[in-house]
């Protein structure tokens, strides 16, 4: 009786183990970020597309808000740009971008020919924002709600259903909290 | 004549590297002056993962984000910071993962005792399969 249950347990595990493990949908890079629960760290840098001005998330204080880190050099960037855009149409909540480790002209010109969903766009072009929100590839989107808290991050081009399924329930249950 | 072209050799030369001129005390070879911190800065860039390639470190990485924070790194080092406080730095920002050897501690005991786990598991069955066999009687 025993010589059959444990081998057939053991492949048991297995198929369990294998079935969470080798899902294909599962992004083995993607790591969850400390930030969660924590506030935002501020930052305060130009804006992409004018150095005299001054982009900082304190000013977004009480405000839902996304950040969007992108690059020009970014291939997957460009594939999210033109969901950004169809999102940033419904006008539900200010997307920020964080437009990390780049050159402003080529920034300018990406924003300029394929259309800007952002807000503002926080020009970072050291990295040092980046580092201070963990963020360790492109594109990656941070949720924070009122009270300037970090909520989620999605690592991984936005798409239309991204956006419709871990993103907007999300932004709603932060709108209606601290009403 | 000769003053105002070593001058300007020695700022073509910074603006060459620029990376190691402006902020650091580093030398021509990119190496901290101090040769405490350098060490320093050698074993602790050992201990970080550079998450773009995530089976290196960023000591190995010629990736932009080991660039940053190497230079990170750096400039807490100069600055007087520990070991402990530059590791707690990145574990904020990035999570344990960013440890390249786990930490011992009790939520990685498991990373760190898999491996002797299942060489006692190993050994347990081979001594039960090695028991049954010789209690069967020989072939004929």
């Amino acid at each position: 009786m025993w010589k059959f249950l444990l081998p057939f347990a053991a492949f048991v595990a297995l198929v369990v183990l294998f079935a969470f493990g080798l899902n294909p949908k599962r992004d083995i890079h993607a790591l969850p970020s400390p930030l969660i629960g924590r506030p935002a760290p501020e930052f305060a840098l130009t804006d992409v597309l004018d150095a005299s001005k001054v982009v900082s998330n304190s000013t977004l204080q009480g405000q839902v808000y996304i950040l969007n880190v992108w690059g020009t050099w970014c291939v997957a960037c460009r594939e999210e740009h033109e969901a950004l855009l169809e999102i940033a149409q419904q006008h539900v909540v200010p997307i920020i971008g964080l437009d990390w480790k780049d050159e402003r002209d080529r920034a300018k010109q990406w924003l300029e020919q394929l259309g800007n969903p952002y807000q503002a766009v926080a020009f970072d072009h050291d990295g040092r924002t980046a580092i201070e929100w963990g963020v360790y590839g492109a594109p990656e989107t941070y949720l924070v709600d009122r009270q300037g808290r970090v909520i989620y991050k999605f690592i991984s081009p936005i798409t239309r259903q991204v956006w419709d399924h871990e993103f907007l329930p999300r932004i709603a249950a932060a709108t209606r909290a601290g009403a | 004549m000769t003053r105002a072209l070593l001058a300007l050799l020695l700022a073509g030369s910074s603006a060459a590297f620029p990376a190691v001129a402006a902020d650091q005390p580093v030398d021509a070879n990119g190496q901290l002056a101090d040769r405490e911190l350098q060490l320093r800065f050698e074993q602790i860039s050992k201990e970080l993962r550079c998450l773009v390639c995530q089976n290196e470190t960023i000591a190995d990485s010629n990736a932009d984000l080991a660039i940053d924070l190497r230079r990170q790194v750096r400039e807490m080092l100069v600055a007087g910071k520990s070991d402990e406080a530059i590791f707690k730095f990145m574990t904020d920002r990035y999570g344990e993962f960013v440890r390249f050897a786990p930490p011992l501690a009790p939520k990685t005991f498991l990373i760190w005792g898999a491996p002797f786990i299942a060489l006692l598991l190993g050994v347990a069955i081979i001594y039960r399969v090695a028991r049954q066999r010789s209690r069967q009687p020989l072939d004929e």
